[in-house]
């Protein structure tokens, strides 16, 4: 469908095995609105569904900008965008959502571990605007492959970039030991980053360290790019959905009641209760417990991952 | 070669004038036909009043921010008269934490837990008001009296001095107008009402589990700043009550002047919803909004110059032709869906969600019970600088056999 596909208009290097994406309405109309820390699920088109951190700028509403990391252990979606995918081409996208959101406070640590520097950088850039202070603390394999180091060099000596092969390994224990009990820590990065930044910060206050994880999710069937049928159990017909249109407009068009507001899953007003089948979630409201529980969905964005849904329309 | 840009019409009406605030949408009629945008003379600031312009500027929180305050007054020249509302007098980034932390507090998940027992306090308050009548004041036995049984229980904040939500709220709405009577009129007992409220707002104050005390708990997880969390309270029991009581006596006065959209409703309660939400895209009980022009903005082909207020008129644009057939028609079978009557994009109305499970639970209880809600003597409207409603709707109700 029309509304979920984005058009990448850039796409450029950002470090070794590092380039960014810029993806934009193929109309170049507004895009819906997120805060640092926010994901979107991007499907290519191979059908491969990833999850990329958006790292550019909020006030601008018309392009989203995403950097993706070359992963050759990976399931193939980082090789497919670094060599096939070209501007001018579509993906399909769902979201903005946000588990990593930014909470006020008069200081904050940041601390990156390679690509996990992308949601990062929206939080860096509002932390300096509002005036707190923060640090950032920023590793990688070697200073080549770590993206985004000259964007950050106007922020200067808050800025400390420590790449494994000249420092070796970042020093939490060190950071985390003495930041102060208000200080936000705000880490991400690979696993192993991570576990030691929650090790170090075991003697912090609780919340005070917040970190984000990617995990592939684990989807009842592929999201799909074929039509499927809906069954509307409360006016009693079955209504197929092409890919080029939504489930809302669907039930709509057979006389269904749906009532709905932002249609960009954002306001919530659309939620419908799923009888049966598994929804293809592509809202901004549901925690990620909430999708796998899969009894409820946003009619406006959201699809089917199987042949056929019923819902209490 | 010189070009001028178009010159903005120029409209010398008060849209906050008794005139108008009696029945405004003859001057919205005007204001749309003029232009995408027009000078409202008496106050030297511009107004939207179509459909496509307004919605465009609600949603486009970066060049029209709310931070200067969504009333007349121009907080980059003027002192707020209280501290901002940190959801809708804030922009992002400091709108952004404290609107996270209640979106989940007060969404359609959430509420299932209340629905049971609002809709079984509809059915008794139902009860009682059909053993009070046959001929009832609808406002205030009804649309009133709803809201102030579930929605402080809901916040958890205690049950004496409830009285002072409404005079509170309904001051409120008028101080986002000019300095006008409707302003002078409240401001005398505003400390009283403004002191209660505010008292509310500390954690001990509010019961356990109520919207209230899960704003603090979220202050607990540090998601937000113990500074913030009565402020957020505090949104809650100033935007939370009046606006819902104009909601529900708008719903309860077009279905007393519309005898057959009853009969509908009560054939097919499930479209109870749907009623409440054509209600609002009708009444519009929130009118107004201010926002300023952040930088200059071309609207349709007009600039809103930089750092000057404008004025939206959601009630304008939910009767704009150019969006709804026949707009001045209450009608079930219209698909209300993308009204701005709550607003829309990041400041859309928080706590809409609550008010459609009230409507939902008080129209249900009504429609069992009620075969006809007939007019039984002449309506009197109340006037406030930002809503629309009713002060007095008096109707025979007609018990169904």
């Amino acid at each position: 469908m029309e509304s979920d596909r984005l058009v990448v208009v850039a796409k450029e290097p950002a470090a070794d095995d590092v380039v960014t994406l810029v993806l934009a309405r193929p109309d170049g109309g507004r895009l819906p609105d997120w805060a640092p820390g926010a994901h979107i699920d991007v499907t290519l088109p191979t059908g491969a569904t990833r999850q990329y951190s958006l790292c550019g700028d909020r006030w601008d509403a018309h392009t989203y900008r995403i950097g993706v990391l070359r992963e050759p252990a990976g399931r193939g979606g980082s090789a497919y965008v670094h060599d096939e995918l070209d501007t001018g081409d579509l993906v399909a996208f769902g979201g903005p959502r946000n588990d990593f959101a930014m909470v006020p406070s008069p200081r904050y640590l940041f601390v990156a571990g390679g690509i996990g520097i992308t949601p990062l950088l929206p939080m860096i850039h509002q932390a300096d605007l509002v005036g707190a202070d923060w640090s950032l603390l920023y590793g990688g394999r070697r200073r080549g492959s770590m993206a985004f180091v000259g964007e950050l060099a106007r922020y200067g000596d808050r800025v400390h970039v420590r790449p494994e092969d000249e420092h070796g390994l970042l020093p939490l224990a060190a950071w985390l030991g003495d930041a102060d009990d208000d200080t936000v820590v705000y880490c991400c990065g690979p696993a192993p980053l991570l576990d030691a930044a929650e090790r170090a910060a075991a003697h912090r206050p609780r919340h005070r360290l917040r970190t984000e994880r990617f995990t592939a999710p684990e989807l009842g069937a592929p999201v799909r790019d074929a039509p499927f049928e809906v069954e509307l159990a409360r006016t009693g017909t079955t209504v197929t959905v092409l890919p080029q249109g939504t489930v809302l407009d669907a039930a709509r068009r057979v006389g269904a009641t749906a009532l709905s507001s932002c249609e960009q899953g954002l306001c919530g007003t659309c939620e419908t209760t799923v009888l049966a089948g598994v929804p293809d979630h592509r809202d901004s409201i549901l925690a990620d417990h909430e999708r796998a529980a899969g009894d409820c969905m946003f009619p406006c964005v959201s699809r089917s991952c199987t042949d056929r849904l019923v819902l209490d329309l | 070669m010189t070009t001028t840009a178009p010159a903005i019409p120029v409209n010398h009406v008060d849209p906050f004038s008794p005139e108008v605030l009696e029945d405004p949408l003859p001057f919205q009629h005007a204001l749309r036909e003029a232009g995408p945008v027009v000078h409202l003379a008496q106050h030297d600031v511009y107004a939207m009043g179509r459909y496509e312009h307004v919605r465009a500027a609600l949603v486009d929180w970066q060049r029209f921010p709310s931070g200067a305050g969504v009333g007349l007054a121009n907080w980059r020249y003027e002192k707020p008269w209280r501290p901002p509302s940190l959801l809708l007098e804030t922009d992002p980034p400091h709108h952004d934490a404290p609107r996270a932390v209640l979106a989940p507090i007060l969404s359609p998940r959430a509420l299932r837990r209340l629905r049971e027992q609002w809709c079984t306090e509809a059915e008794t308050l139902v009860d009682e008001v059909l053993a009070s009548g046959p001929e009832v004041d609808a406002m205030s036995t009804l649309a009133e009296a709803f809201p102030l049984r579930v929605f402080p229980d809901a916040v958890g904040i205690p049950r004496e001095g409830r009285e002072h939500l409404l005079p509170y709220g309904d001051h409120l709405f008028n101080a986002f107008g000019p300095e006008n009577a409707l302003v002078a009129k409240g401001a005398p007992t505003l400390p009283e009402h403004a002191g209660w409220v505010n008292a509310q707002c500390a954690r001990d104050r509010l019961a356990e589990g109520g919207f209230g005390a899960q704003i603090w708990a979220a202050a607990d997880r540090g998601d937000i700043t113990p500074e913030q969390a009565p402020l957020v309270v505090r949104s809650l029991l100033s935007a939370g009550v009046d606006t819902t009581v104009h909601g529900l006596g708008a719903c309860l006065s077009a279905m007393a002047t519309h005898p057959e959209q009853w009969a509908r409703l009560r054939a097919q309660p499930g479209l109870a919803r749907v009623a409440f939400d054509e209600a609002v895209r009708w009444e519009s009980p929130v009118q107004t909004f201010f926002r300023i022009a952040d930088v200059d903005v071309s609207v349709g082909g007009t600039v809103v110059p930089e750092g000057r207020k404008i004025l939206m008129f959601l009630g304008s644009a939910n009767h704009d032709p150019r969006r709804w057939d026949a707009p001045d028609v209450f009608d079930l079978d219209r698909d209300p869906s993308g009204h701005v009557g709550f607003g829309m994009g990041l400041h859309q109305c928080v706590g809409q969600h609550v008010a459609r499970l009230e409507a939902e639970a008080l129209l249900t209880a009504l429609a069992r019970r009620v075969e006809r809600i007939a007019p039984a003597g002449t309506p009197r409207r109340h006037h406030n600088n930002t809503m629309r409603g009713w002060e007095s709707l008096p109707v025979r109700l007609v018990p169904a056999v």
